[in-house]
């Protein structure tokens, strides 16, 4: 018993401890962003400052992220939803080589894949110097998140026999779609739009590469705040990114929970 | 509800060849007539279910394959253009809509207005005893309940043929002999085209007008519930409706002469003849009173009656059932007396 409560005692000290060297970073960001002069310390006083600072010097970027996530989620949704369903409902050795390739992204790294994007498109300038080039990007890189929670969810509520049967009942392709493989493909593609949105509003590594100084996302526009501003600054930017962030990944959380549960 | 009028259906030379080579079905020649219930009986894999996808539209047949409802083509129409009610082994029901949603949704797609189709989807239901179940969800209800609503929503839209895909499989025995006798009611009443595909034999004599047996993607026979189980084409045939026991010997001068004796046949001479009955055609009497006679090698008392298992002395092993009071024990010797019309001289 008392070798039991020494282990416990032990084991709360050291997650403690590692949470602590997980949390104390992060706190002293949150608070150096809300600091008037972080080098003379708290004892300056707290502003708001930095932040509206921030919005004023930003607000473009973040405005760009927001923009270029609903644009990835929007494409995402049109292009995964119909292949998972084509893919679910005739699995063949072909199926599983174009869910592979679609998966390479995940695999290739970032810098690699915006290297061949920069390569094969670079020199058609309007389309290096709009926003779609990094919309292309995440389009590439979320793509298989979205296929694969959808076509786990058609599979597991065996898509093919609701299919058949509503084809028995004189449904249409398109109204079997509609009528049958969407509502029932309904959580899989939330869970894989929750990805898709988080996935590309903290997409760095990629769009590094691909963005140009009037295309620049939230996580650049940090990159570049880190090098060239006032700590507090850097710090009020990270805070901003926190509070956009933090709610999507609570709700990833919270909805696989949900639907882990219900399966 | 009217009842919906059955279409005749005609099978020529329909076979199906999968693309990577195997041939679940060779070409079969079938006619079911309008209203009538037609059973496909066989083992898993002998090819019925690809018979019936075939005639729903699900599957297209070979290349020479012609399916007519009441005389027209339909062999190019998929499955929504046929105007068939299917019931499927896994049921099918879309689990995105409530009971009456499911039932109604042939209405819907049709373009009947909402309140038609309801009041329509809510008859149905109440010809299958379920209306109180008409706003639940699909998980919600029970293996009889979502059978019987599978059921509904294929009658739904007054199909011309109505084909059910082992619909009872899933479902334990008493719940299923109740409701083989609702669907033999209804199939009845209705008067529907039925096409129902089953491997358990006990509902394929209780529910066909006529049976087709299958074997490796062939039709075995093809006859009345009766034809079937009384004069089984085959020894495969025999097998599937219970025919069982099999003694092995040879026709000599009107006798069939085997390990266990000998039994007066009205036959010509044969020197390979096998002996079919079923463990319920016989009669256990004292060895001095029977010309066959066999050693009892084990006795299970099951209530109503006993399950006797023989010896012919060659090692052949044979079933019988004897009432529950007959005194029998292992190691004694019996004599079994086989009737002229209960067993097949093959």
């Amino acid at each position: 018993m008392k070798t039991h409560r020494l282990t416990f005692a032990f084991q709360l000290f050291v997650t403690l401890l590692a949470a602590a060297f997980l949390m104390v970073p992060a706190g002293a960001s949150i608070l150096a962003g809300f600091t008037a002069n972080y080098f003379r310390g708290v004892s300056s006083g707290l502003t708001l400052d930095w932040v509206k600072q921030v919005l004023a010097l930003y607000s473009d970027t973040i405005w760009l992220s927001i923009g270029i996530a609903l644009g990835t989620l929007a494409a995402t949704l049109v292009l995964a939803v119909p292949a998972a369903w084509a893919l679910v409902r005739r699995p063949s050795r072909l199926a599983r080589i174009v869910e592979e390739v679609v998966t390479l992204p995940v695999a290739v790294p970032g810098l690699a894949l915006a290297l061949a994007l920069i390569l094969a498109y670079g020199a058609i300038r309007e389309f290096r110097m709009s926003p779609a080039f990094i919309l292309t990007g995440h389009v590439l890189y979320t793509l298989p998140f979205m296929l694969r929670s959808v076509m786990a969810v058609l599979a597991a509520v065996d898509i093919r026999s609701l299919e058949e049967g509503a084809a028995s009942l004189g449904a249409s392709p398109l109204q079997r779609f509609f009528h049958v493989v969407l509502p029932n493909a309904k959580g899989g593609i939330l869970a894989g739009a929750l990805m898709v949105v988080t996935l590309s509003i903290g997409e760095f590594n990629l769009t590094w590469m691909l963005h140009t100084p009037l295309t620049k996302t939230l996580p650049v526009g940090l990159a570049d705040s880190y090098a060239s501003m006032r700590l507090e600054i850097a710090s009020a930017y990270t805070l901003v990114f926190f509070v956009m962030i933090v709610p999507l990944l609570l709700a990833l959380q919270l909805f696989g929970r949900t639907t882990g549960s219900a399966r | 509800m009217t009842a919906p009028t059955g279409a005749a259906i005609s099978i020529a030379g329909c076979g199906k060849t999968y693309p990577d080579g195997t041939r679940a079905l060779s070409p079969v020649d079938l006619e079911v007539k309008a209203g009538e219930t037609l059973v496909l009986l066989g083992p898993s894999g002998c090819g019925k279910t690809t018979l019936l996808r075939l005639i729903a539209g699900l599957e297209t047949p070979d290349v020479g394959g012609r399916i007519a409802f009441d005389g027209a083509d339909v062999t190019a129409l998929p499955i929504e253009k046929r105007n068939v009610g299917m019931v499927f082994q896994s049921y099918a029901l879309f689990p995105n809509m409530s009971v009456i949603d499911n039932v109604a949704y042939g209405l819907r797609v049709r373009g009947v207005a909402t309140d038609a189709r309801r009041a329509q989807a809510a008859s149905v239901l109440a010809m299958m005893r379920i209306e109180a179940l008409a706003e639940r969800r699909i998980d919600q209800l029970s293996g009889g309940q979502r059978q019987r609503v599978a059921l509904a929503r294929a009658l739904a839209v007054r199909p011309r043929v109505l084909l059910l895909d082992e619909p009872l499989t899933a479902l334990d025995a008493a719940l299923r002999e109740h409701l083989r006798s609702e669907i033999d009611a209804l199939l009845r009443r209705l008067a529907i085209t039925a096409v129902y595909v089953t491997h358990d034999q006990a509902e394929a004599l209780a529910l066909g007008d006529r049976i087709v047996v299958m074997k490796n993607g062939a039709i075995a026979q093809v006859g009345t519930p009766r034809e079937v189980y009384f004069q089984p084409a085959d020894d495969y045939v025999a097998g599937f409706v219970g025919i069982t026991n099999r003694l092995e010997g040879i026709v000599r001068n009107g006798r069939f002469e085997t390990a266990a004796g000998i039994l007066r046949v009205a036959a010509p001479d044969r020197a390979k003849a096998r002996l079919l009955f079923r463990p319920e055609a016989v009669r256990l009497v004292s060895p001095a009173d029977a010309t066959l006679v066999f050693q009892v090698t084990q006795v299970e008392f099951q209530g109503p009656r006993q399950r006797v298992t023989l010896n012919a002395g060659d090692g052949t092993r044979i079933i019988a059932e004897a009432p529950a009071d007959l005194p029998l024990s292992a190691g004694t010797a019996i004599g079994l007396v086989l009737d002229a019309n209960r067993y097949i001289l093959a």
